[in-house]
C-alpha cells in the first residue's frame, strides 16, 4: 500500500498540470495529504516488519541487465516517508499565497516529493538512482523560477552539485553492477564483494551520495541554494532532499560495502566533526537570517555523518532520528525565516530585522521561532535532543575524540541560535537605527522603515495555512522530542539487520 | 543467383530509388514546392519498411555486398524511419522552392544508408558511404539564400572528402594484405598472421574516415557549422541517420573485420589494435566535446559540440567489443538519433518564430509555446542523461557494458571519463531550458509575445519523437532486446 505514496504524487502532479491554476494548491495539499496518510497508516499498522526490507512489489523491467521495478521498505524507509509526508503538506501550506505560475510551482513540487517517496522505497539499486536523479531537475526550476536573490546563481551551483555527486554514484552503481551482476539491494545486501573493489568503491559512492547530503566540504550548494529557493523549496530541501543523500548513504553505500566503510570511516568521522564545527562558526558570522540557517541545516546534517560513522546501532539509529528531526525543525526554521519574516519584512538582514521590534508585530511568529530554535540546539523535549545524544552515544564508542569536538561544536550551535533568535525578534533596543542604515544593497524603503520603527512595524497577520502548518512541524518534532521510541521501535530492528554493524 | 532473386532481396532499396525518382519528377511537374511529394515520399519509405520485413531472414549475396539479417533488416529500419520523421522538419524552412529535389536527395542519402547497413563487403561500403556523403553534401548546401549553409556544405564536403579518400586508402592497404575485401574473410586473414606496420597504417586510415562520419574529435571539424548552417532537416539527417548508419558499419568493420586486432585500451595495460585508436578518440571527443560546448551560444552549434561528446560516449560500446558493447552502442545512437532530431525539430520551430536560433531567441519561448519548451526539455534531458528518459538507460546500458568488458575492469578510466562528461554537459543542457522558462523576452515587439500555433505535421512530428524518448526511457527493453536478439 505505501508504494501508492509514489503513485498519488506523481499522478497529482501531472493533474495539476491539465487543471485550473485556482485548484492547483488545493489539488498539491489534498496529495500531500493523501501520500502521508498512507505513510501514516502503514507506520501505525501492526502486521509490518520494521526488521527486514520487505518488498512490496517487484515486476521484471529489463530482465537481461537484472533491472526489477522493484520496491520494498522496512523501518528507516518509514520514517523517512513520514518526515517526506509532513514536509510535503508544510510546504504546501506555506506555498499558499503562490499565484505566479501556480500550476508549474505545485507541478515541479511534487515531483520533487513523489522522487524522495521513490528513493526511500526503491530495492532496485537502478530505481533508486532513477528516482535519486528525478528530483534533481524539478529543484532546479523550483529556485530558478521562483527563488529570490540571486536565484539562478544558487539552483546552478546546487544542480551541478547534485549532479556531480549523481555522476559518482553512477560510477559507484556501475562498479556494482559490473562486480555482482545484480541491482536488487536485498541480494546485493548478501553479496561479498571483493575487498579491493570495496575500498575503492565505497569512498565513491559514499561521497556522492554524501554531496547531497551536505557534507563537508562539498556543503556550500546547500546555503546557497537554500537561500535562493522560495520557502517551500528550502523547506524541501532541508527536510527532504538532504536526507536522499544521507538515505543512500546508509542503504547503498555502507550497507553494500561494510569492508570499504571499515578502512574509510574515521575519515567520514573527521569530516563530519569538522563540517558541524565549522559551519556552526560560519553560521555564527552570518547577516543572512537565511544563511544562518542553511548552514545550521550543514551542520545538522553533519550529525547524521557522524552517527554512521560511529558504524554502531546507536549511532546509526541516531542518525536516522536526526534525519527525521532535522528534515521536522530544518523545514519550520525556513518556514518562519522565508515565509512568515521575509514575506512580509522583504529583508532578512539581522540588523535590519533587529530594529522592527518583530515579536511585537508578529508573536505567532516570534513563537515558532523560539520551538524551532530550541530545537534546533537540541533542547531536551524536542526530537533534536533525542537525536543528537543517541549519536553522542553511539560515536562515544567509537570516537570519544569527535565526541568531545562536536560538543564544542553544539556550544556554537547554541550561539548563532541564539544570536539569530534574539536579532530577529528579541531586540527590543534595537542596534542604533543608524547602523541598520549602514548595511549595504538595503533598499532606501527598508531603512526609512527600521529607523521609524519604535513602534512595531504594520505587517500582514499569519494566515491560517501558515499556522497550520507550523504547527503540524511543531507537534511533529514535539511528539518524537519526548517519546522517541515511537520511531525507534521501527529503526533500530531496521538497523540491526544491516551488515556493516560493529560487533 | 538470378536477378529476379536479386531484385526481390533488393526490394527496399529499389523502392527508395524508385520513389527518389517519382518525388524528383513530381517536383519538376508541378515547379513549385508541393505538399504532395512529402506524402508520396513518406509513402515511399513506408512501402520500403515493409519490403524489409517480408524479407527473408538470413541472405548473403557476392560475397557480402548484400547481406541480409536481423541486425542488417533492423537498422535498414531505423535508417528508414529517421529518415521518415527528418521529412517533416522541411516544413520548418521558410521557403523551399525545390522541395521536390531535396526529398530526393533525402531518399537517396536514405538509400546510402541502407547500402552502408546491408552491406558487410568494404567495397560496397564505400559506395554507400559516397552515396551518402555526396547527397548530405548537397543537402547541407541547399538553402541557396544562405552564405552560411553555403559554408556549411562546403566545410563538409571538404572535411569528408578527404575522409573519403583516407578510408579508401586504408581499405586498398588492408585489401593488399588480405587480398579480400570481404569482411569476414579479412578477419581470418589477418587473425592469421602477426601485426605488421602495414596493416596498423591500413586500420588507422580506415578508422579515419569513419572518426569523421560520427564526428569524433579531432576529425569533428566541420560539424559545428555544418550544424549550424545547414537547413534544419539537413542538419538534423546528418547528426542522426549518418551518425546511426555509421556506427553500425564501425562496429561490423572492427569486431567482425578487424576482430582479431582488437588489442586492449585497460588502463595500464594497452595493446597495440583499433582500441586504444578508438579509446584516444573517445576520450578526446568527450573532453573537448563537452568543455567547448559550455561556451556556445548558438542553440545549434550547442547540439554540434553535444555530438562531439556523444559521438565519443558512443565508441565506447565498441571499445568493450563483444555482444553487450555493441548491442549498447547501437542502443545508444539510435535513441540518441531519436533524441536530436526532436532537438532539431524544436529548434527549426523556434527558428521560424523568431527568426533565429541563437541562444536569446528562446528567451521566453514556455509562455509562447509551453508544448515546444516541454518537448525541447524532455529531448535537452535526455541527451543530458537524466531519468526516466530514454538516454538516461542508453548510458546506464553503455557504460556497465564498457565497465564489465575487459580483465579486472581496465576500462574504468574511459567510464569515469565519460560520467564526467556528462557532468560537465548538464550545465550546457540545463542553459537553454534556463532560458527558455525563466528568461524574460529579450525582444519586445508584439509580434514575438503571441502564442505559438506551430505547424500542425511538424508538432505531431514533436510529439511523437519526444513520446519515444519516454517511451525508450521507461521500456527499454523494447528495443534493446531487439538488438541484442538480432547481434548473432
Amino acid at each position: 500500500m505505501i508504494a501508492w505514496t509514489i503513485y498519488i504524487t506523481f499522478g497529482g502532479a501531472v493533474v495539476i498540470l491539465f487543471l485550473p491554476r485556482a485548484c492547483a494548491k488545493w489539488i498539491a495539499l489534498g496529495i500531500t495529504l493523501a501520500g502521508f496518510a498512507v505513510g501514516l497508516a502503514t507506520f501505525l499498522s501492526d502486521d509490518v516488519d520494521p526488521a527486514h526490507f520487505k518488498t512490496i512489489v517487484r515486476m521484471p523491467w529489463f530482465p537481461a541487465l537484472g533491472m526489477n521495478y522493484h520496491l520494498a521498505f522496512d523501518g528507516i524507509s518509514l520514517v523517512l516517508v513520514l518526515v517526506t509526508g509532513i514536509a510535503a503538506i508544510s510546504a504546501v501550506l506555506f506555498s499558499w499565497n503562490v499565484e505566479d505560475r501556480a500550476k508549474e510551482f505545485f507541478f515541479w513540487l511534487l515531483l520533487v516529493v513523489g522522487g524522495s517517496y521513490g528513493v526511500f522505497l526503491s530495492a532496485d539499486l537502478f530505481l533508486l538512482f532513477l528516482f535519486y536523479e528525478l528530483v534533481i531537475v524539478p529543484k532546479y526550476f523550483l529556485i530558478a523560477i521562483f527563488g529570490s536573490n540571486n536565484k539562478e546563481y544558487g539552483a546552478m551551483k546546487l544542480t551541478l552539485y547534485s549532479f556531480f555527486g549523481g555522476a559518482l554514484v553512477f560510477l559507484g552503481i556501475i562498479a556494482v553492477y559490473g562486480a555482482a551482476g545484480s541491482l536488487d539491494l536485498n541480494r546485493l545486501a548478501q553479496f561479498q564483494f571483493p575487498e579491493q573493489l570495496q575500498s575503492w568503491a565505497f569512498p565513491v559512492l559514499f561521497l556522492g551520495f554524501a554531496v547531497l547530503a551536505g557534507i563537508w566540504p562539498l556543503h556550500t550548494w546547500a546555503p546557497t541554494g537554500h537561500v535562493a529557493a522560495p520557502t517551500a523549496g528550502s523547506m524541501l530541501l532541508a527536510g527532504i532532499v538532504m536526507k536522499l543523500g544521507a538515505y543512500g548513504v546508509l542503504r547503498v553505500a555502507m550497507n553494500l560495502f561494510p569492508v570499504g566503510f571499515y578502512q574509510w570511516r574515521i575519515w567520514i568521522a573527521v569530516l563530519a566533526v569538522v563540517g558541524i564545527v565549522y559551519t556552526a562558526a560560519v553560521a555564527l558570522r552570518q547577516r543572512d537570517l537565511k544563511f544562518v540557517i542553511g548552514y545550521s541545516s550543514v551542520s545538522h546534517m553533519g550529525f547524521v555523518l557522524l552517527g554512521f560513522a560511529a558504524g554502531n546501532l546507536f549511532g546509526v539509529s541516531g542518525s536516522v532520528l536526526q534525519m527525521f528531526s532535522h528534515g521536522v525543525i530544518g523545514a519550520l526554521l525556513f518556514a518562519v525565516a522565508g515565509r512568515m519574516i521575509y514575506r512580509r519584512t522583504h529583508t532578512r538582514d539581522l540588523d535590519a530585522l533587529a530594529a522592527m521590534n518583530l515579536s511585537r508585530a508578529l508573536p505567532f511568529a516570534a513563537f515558532t521561532f523560539v520551538v524551532a530554535a530550541a530545537a534546533s540546539m537540541g533542547l531536551p523535549g524536542f526530537s533534536g535532543f533525542a537525536a543528537e545524544i543517541t549519536i553522542l552515544i553511539g560515536a562515544w564508542k567509537s570516537y570519544p575524540l569527535a565526541v568531545w569536538i562536536t560538543g564544542a561544536g553544539m556550544v556554537l550551535v547554541a550561539a548563532f541560535t541564539l544570536r539569530a533568535l534574539k536579532r530577529t525578534f528579541f531586540d527590543v533596543e534595537g542596534e542604533s537605527a543608524d547602523a541598520s542604515g549602514e548595511v549595504q544593497g538595503m533598499p532606501a524603503a527598508h531603512v526609512q522603515m527600521s529607523s521609524s520603527a519604535e513602534h512595531p512595524v504594520h505587517l500582514p497577520p499569519i494566515t491560517i495555512p501558515e499556522k497550520l502548518g507550523a504547527g503540524l512541524l511543531m507537534l511533529a518534532t514535539l511528539a518524537v522530542g519526548l517519546y522517541p521510541k515511537l520511531l525507534l521501535d521501527r529503526i533500530q530492528p531496521a538497523v540491526e539487520t544491516m551488515r556493516f554493524l560493529s560487533r | 543467383m538470378n536477378y529476379s532473386e536479386l531484385l526481390r532481396l533488393a526490394a527496399p532499396e529499389a523502392i527508395i530509388v524508385i520513389t527518389a525518382l517519382i518525388v524528383l519528377t513530381i517536383g519538376l511537374a508541378t515547379g513549385r514546392a508541393s505538399k504532395f511529394s512529402l506524402f508520396v515520399a513518406a509513402l515511399g519509405i513506408a512501402f520500403a519498411v515493409g519490403a524489409i520485413l517480408s524479407l527473408p531472414q538470413s541472405a548473403n549475396l557476392f560475397g557480402g555486398m548484400l547481406v541480409i539479417s536481423p541486425l542488417n533488416s533492423l537498422f535498414k529500419i531505423v535508417c528508414l524511419v529517421l529518415a521518415l520523421v527528418t521529412i517533416p522538419l522541411t516544413s520548418s524552412e521558410k521557403s523551399s522552392p525545390n522541395l521536390g529535389e531535396y526529398l530526393a536527395l533525402l531518399l537517396l542519402g536514405a538509400l546510402g544508408l541502407m547500402l552502408l547497413v546491408g552491406s558487410e563487403e568494404l567495397l560496397m561500403i564505400f559506395i554507400g558511404l559516397e552515396l551518402l556523403g555526396l547527397s548530405l553534401y548537397v543537402m547541407a548546401a541547399f538553402d541557396k539564400s544562405s552564405i552560411r549553409s553555403a559554408e556549411a556544405g562546403l566545410k563538409y564536403f571538404l572535411f569528408g572528402s578527404t575522409a573519403s579518400a583516407f578510408t579508401l586508402f586504408g581499405i586498398s592497404l588492408i585489401y593488399g594484405l588480405s587480398g579480400t575485401t570481404a569482411l569476414a574473410t579479412i578477419g581470418q586473414k589477418i587473425g592469421a598472421v602477426p601485426i605488421q606496420p602495414l596493416l596498423a597504417v591500413g586500420v588507422v586510415m580506415t578508422l579515419i574516415g569513419f572518426a569523421f562520419k560520427v564526428a569524433a574529435a579531432p576529425f569533428h571539424l566541420w560539424a559545428p557549422d555544418a550544424y549550424q548552417g545547414a537547413p534544419i532537416p539537413s542538419a538534423a539527417f546528418i547528426a542522426s541517420g549518418s551518425k546511426v548508419a555509421s556506427f553500425v558499419v564501425l562496429g561490423k568493420i572492427v569486431l567482425i573485420g578487424f576482430g582479431p586486432v582488437h588489442g586492449s585500451a585497460d588502463w595500464r595495460a594497452m595493446i597495440a589494435g583499433w582500441s586504444p585508436v578508438l579509446a584516444a578518440l573517445a576520450a578526446l571527443s568527450i573532453l573537448l566535446g563537452n568543455f567547448v560546448a559550455l561556451a556556445q551560444t548558438n542553440v545549434r552549434r550547442l547540439l554540434a559540440y553535444s555530438a562531439v561528446a556523444h559521438g565519443g560516449y558512443t565508441l565506447l560500446g565498441l571499445i568493450a567489443g563483444g555482444r553487450d558493447g555493441f548491442s549498447a552502442t547501437l542502443f545508444y545512437t539510435s535513441v540518441y538519433a531519436v533524441t536530436l532530431i526532436g532537438a532539431f525539430a524544436v529548434v527549426g520551430e523556434v527558428r521560424r518564430e523568431t527568426g533565429g536560433d541563437d541562444l536569446q531567441d528562446f528567451a521566453g519561448f514556455a509562455k509562447r509555446s509551453p508544448f515546444l519548451a516541454a518537448a525541447m526539455s524532455i529531448f535537452l534531458l535526455s541527451l543530458a542523461g537524466l531519468p526516466p528518459l530514454a538516454g538516461f538507460f542508453g548510458k546506464f546500458y553503455l557504460f556497465s557494458a564498457t565497465f564489465r568488458a575487459g580483465a579486472n575492469h581496465g576500462l574504468l578510466w574511459l567510464v569515469a571519463l565519460a560520467l564526467f562528461g556528462s557532468f560537465v554537459s548538464l550545465y550546457y543542457y540545463l542553459i537553454p531550458l534556463k532560458v527558455m522558462f525563466v528568461d524574460k523576452y529579450s525582444r519586445s515587439e508584439a509580434g514575438h509575445k503571441s502564442p505559438v500555433t506551430g505547424h500542425l505535421i511538424a508538432n505531431a512530428t514533436i510529439a511523437l519523437l519526444a513520446v519515444a524518448v519516454l517511451f525508450f526511457g521507461f521500456m527499454p527493453q523494447t528495443l534493446a532486446a531487439r538488438i541484442l536478439a538480432a547481434l548473432p
